[in-house]
């Protein structure tokens, strides 16, 4: 596995190391995963955001309205680059439990013929949540997982943990704490760490985006669906 | 930038940056007035307006994430609810209403119906209805004409003049042409073709061209609950204010929590006391008082406006003030289609249909309204809350589901007429208190009757018109009493009669010479439930008269 030295200096390693096909475990694999560098600090959207507009406030407003999809479009675009070369470090979850908690929100919204919440990295986007604005669900998910553990071992003794189950055998699980209040919030995150702006932590690639046909442009010209095409091409 | 002394009267303190207030901030200071505009919430800029639909929050939805900044924050100031005044209220958010410079014309849809002629009329039309304060206003449509067309060409409202058979007579077009129509307000057509129902291009508060100055709106579609970069939405924040501001004689003054607008021995009003930004008190003195702090917090203000010359709370002698508060009312239903329509782009809305505005005896109760069509969710809303019924809640199924539908999905929403129940009030919480000691608000609110049956009735015209536009799957919102409100209405009602209103038809309060009162809490009917329109047209002709008083010496 390549290693590359990033500007600040901190040791990083290429690629997803879900795809690395060394002689690891699966459950090594992710493990691996979940164990990586601290980030530089985040630099939140909005000031980036802020910056790109008080680094033009000196620009002309024609200009501006000239270019500013395109300053938009480009925003966004380092967005996405920059999300996608992201190294994120749990700051609440152990790895064991992100693995229990991937698996999970892996039955939710699971991954077929397209991306689900594993590819999307709800996971990274829930343990980011635990620590800032839902922080005050940590106990909760604390004890969630340790309830998906015992529940798991009393029904399957032989496995112990809920991601060595099968994908059926999980679904089975998960079926019996459906109405619980954890799996409410499970549920709830996933779904938001899915669909939400990548800078969350989820919705890695836009995958959720994708999978829905969201375009997530932020400028759009007229036709904007295929109604008004039709009529458009009509007249 | 104008600052002014607090110690020094300026003309007029105008108590509330929004839809109404930056109307009036910006009247009477082109007017030669000097005017200080007290606003509790921030001023926000370009760069506060993000894409991101986590920091949006609804009241009907769980808050799922922290505060948005665009809108009152139940965490500071909490409001109880109980249906009936038999019942005990309890902690659950009512009313939301924009709480920035700009107010609710910072975030709203940007739907802009006038009134039609009716609605001023309506209870000389249709006959008393029992149980109800179901009554005329003081102004007819003829009055407020003038005024709806000042607020059309002065804020930069989008449509198409003569387009609705329905529509009120009118002495001027839209000054812009209307927005580029979207799939729902094509499908909104065909279904209304077929059932001879007559659509047309939605009056919206959102610039189509470049407008003096501004920017012609680019379609991004973060557009209801978001704040628009571009400016494009023509909220007050965008148009009048900054021409309030260019005048050197108007301050808006952020972070001022008002808990009481003050009087002197003479039961005149003198100024606001508020806490600023640091929660200090402050007393900023004023010839005159204009107060549009919307139609929930204008009433609980002048409620903890009590002194020794008013006991019962400020311009409420006759026990009106917080009375006959009117919520939303609306229903419809949503619909699969099976193209996509990517509903998610551009602004919220494109065509409305008012062939069912006026109420019809036939019908076997009162009530009329208005539709649109829309899908009005973005991608974490509609996954969570807008699903179509019976799909799963999580597993292939829901993912499924997700896939195929959300951008095929749409809602025809009814916005509906709501009657006026002395019963339905804002008053002060006797225990719970907010962030800054002072009583909380309390709610109180039963629909009526006749309310449901409306909603019921117009769920069924959404269905109707879905089918006929061709949709594969469709289900209606059933008719729900209202618990929450982002349209607040009718709790200072105006009228002729000190003993039936709270102000007259100038909006001056009938017990305080130098208030005037001029925001949702003036009407006397709910209209259509799409109140913007209304509320600014109300304060561009209250503006006219109270520079006029002031001119000619009447106010003092």
């Amino acid at each position: 596995m390549e290693n590359a030295k990033r500007h600040d200096g901190v040791l990083q390693r290429q690629g997803d190391s879900a795809n690395d096909t060394s002689s690891r475990t699966p459950n090594d694999m992710i493990l691996l995963r979940f164990h990586r560098p601290r980030p530089p600090v985040d630099q939140d959207s909005s000031s980036r955001r802020q910056f790109v507009i008080r680094s033009l406030s000196g620009i002309g407003s024609a200009w501006l309205t000239l270019h500013w999809p395109a300053i938009l479009a480009a925003r966004d675009h380092a967005h996405a680059a920059a999300q996608a070369d992201a190294q994120v470090a749990l700051q609440f979850l152990s790895p064991e439990q992100a693995i229990e908690i991937e698996a999970a929100a892996a039955q939710i919204i699971p991954s077929d013929e397209t991306p689900g919440a594993r590819e999307a990295r709800v996971v990274y986007f829930i343990d980011r949540a635990l620590v800032t604005f839902e922080g005050d669900k940590q106990p909760a998910y604390t004890r969630g997982l340790k309830d998906l553990e015992n529940r798991t071992k009393s029904l399957f003794p032989q496995a112990g943990k809920f991601s060595s189950l099968s994908r059926v055998q999980q679904v089975q699980l998960l079926e019996t704490i459906e109405m619980t209040e954890f799996f409410e919030l499970l549920r709830v995150h996933t779904i938001i760490g899915f669909l939400a702006r990548p800078e969350y932590g989820g919705n890695h690639g836009e995958v959720g985006w994708k999978l829905i046909g969201f375009e997530n442009k932020g400028v759009y010209s007229p036709p904007f669906g295929y109604y008004d095409t039709e009529t458009v091409k009509g007249k | 930038m104008t600052r002014f002394e607090t110690a020094t009267p300026v003309d007029f303190v105008v108590i509330g940056a929004g839809a109404a207030g930056g109307v009036v901030a910006k009247e009477l200071s082109t007017a030669g007035f000097k005017v200080v505009v007290l606003e509790q919430g921030p001023y926000l800029r370009a760069e506060d307006f993000e894409h991101d639909e986590l920091k949006k929050k609804r009241i009907w939805s769980p808050p799922y994430i922290g505060q948005d900044v665009l809108t009152n924050d139940h965490s500071l100031q909490p409001n109880t609810f109980r249906k009936t005044a038999k019942d005990k209220a309890v902690l659950a958010p009512a009313v939301q209403y924009g709480r920035c410079v700009g107010g609710g014309s910072v975030h709203f849809t940007a739907n802009y119906w006038r009134f039609h002629e009716i609605d001023f009329i309506e209870r000389s039309r249709w006959g008393p209805i029992e149980g109800t304060g179901f009554a005329d206003w003081p102004i007819t449509y003829a009055d407020l004409e003038p005024y709806y067309t000042k607020a059309e060409w002065d804020l930069g409202i989008s449509g198409l003049a003569g387009a609705s058979p329905f529509d009120p007579p009118r002495s001027k077009p839209y000054p812009l042409p209307p927005l580029p129509v979207k799939s729902s307000g094509v499908l909104m057509d065909r279904g209304a073709q077929k059932l001879g129902w007559h659509s047309f291009p939605a009056p919206l508060a959102i610039l189509s061209q470049p407008y003096r100055g501004r920017e012609a709106c680019h379609h991004c579609g973060y557009c209801i609950f978001f704040g628009c970069e571009w400016g494009a939405k023509s909220s007050t924040l965008a148009s009048v204010i900054p021409m309030a501001e260019e005048t050197g004689r108007c301050e808006v003054r952020t972070g001022c929590y008002v808990r009481k607008i003050s009087t002197d021995k003479g039961g005149r009003v003198d100024g606001a006391v508020y806490f600023d930004s640091q929660r200090q008190e402050q007393f900023q003195k004023a010839k005159a008082v204009v107060l549009c702090a919307n139609g929930a917090e204008t009433p609980r203000l002048l409620l903890l406006s009590k002194s020794n010359l008013f006991p019962d709370g400020l311009a409420n002698s006759n026990g009106l003030v917080g009375k006959y508060l009117m919520f939303d009312c609306d229903s419809g239903a949503s619909g699969i289609f099976e193209h996509s329509l990517n509903e998610y782009k551009s602004v919220v809305v494109t065509r409305v249909i008012h062939d069912f505005y006026d109420s019809d005896p036939k019908r076997g109760f009162y009530g009329g309204g208005g539709m649109d069509a829309r899908l009005e969710a973005y991608p974490v809303e509609y996954a969570l809350f807008s699903m179509p019924p019976g799909t799963p809640k999580w597993g292939a199924g829901f993912k499924r589901s997700l896939q195929e539908h959300y951008n095929r999905q749409l809602m025809i929403l009814t916005h509906l007429t709501t009657l006026p129940l002395e019963s339905n009030t804002i008053t002060l919480d006797p225990e719970v208190k907010d962030a800054w000691g002072l009583p909380a608000m309390r709610v109180t609110y039963k629909n009526h009757p006749d309310d449901l049956k409306n909603m019921a009735f117009f769920s069924d015209r959404a269905l109707e018109l879905l089918d006929a536009a061709g949709a594969q799957k469709k289900w209606a919102i059933e008719p729900q009493e209202s618990t929450a409100s982002v349209h607040l209405m009718g709790t200072c009602r105006m009228g002729n009669d000190p003993k039936t209103s709270v102000v007259d038809k100038y909006h001056r309060a009938h017990d305080v010479p130098n208030l005037f009162i001029v925001d949702g809490s003036s009407f006397v009917t709910s209209g259509r439930n799409q109140p913007t329109c209304t509320i600014q047209a109300l304060a561009y002709r209250a503006s006219d008269y109270i520079a006029r008083m002031a001119k000619s010496g009447v106010i003092g």
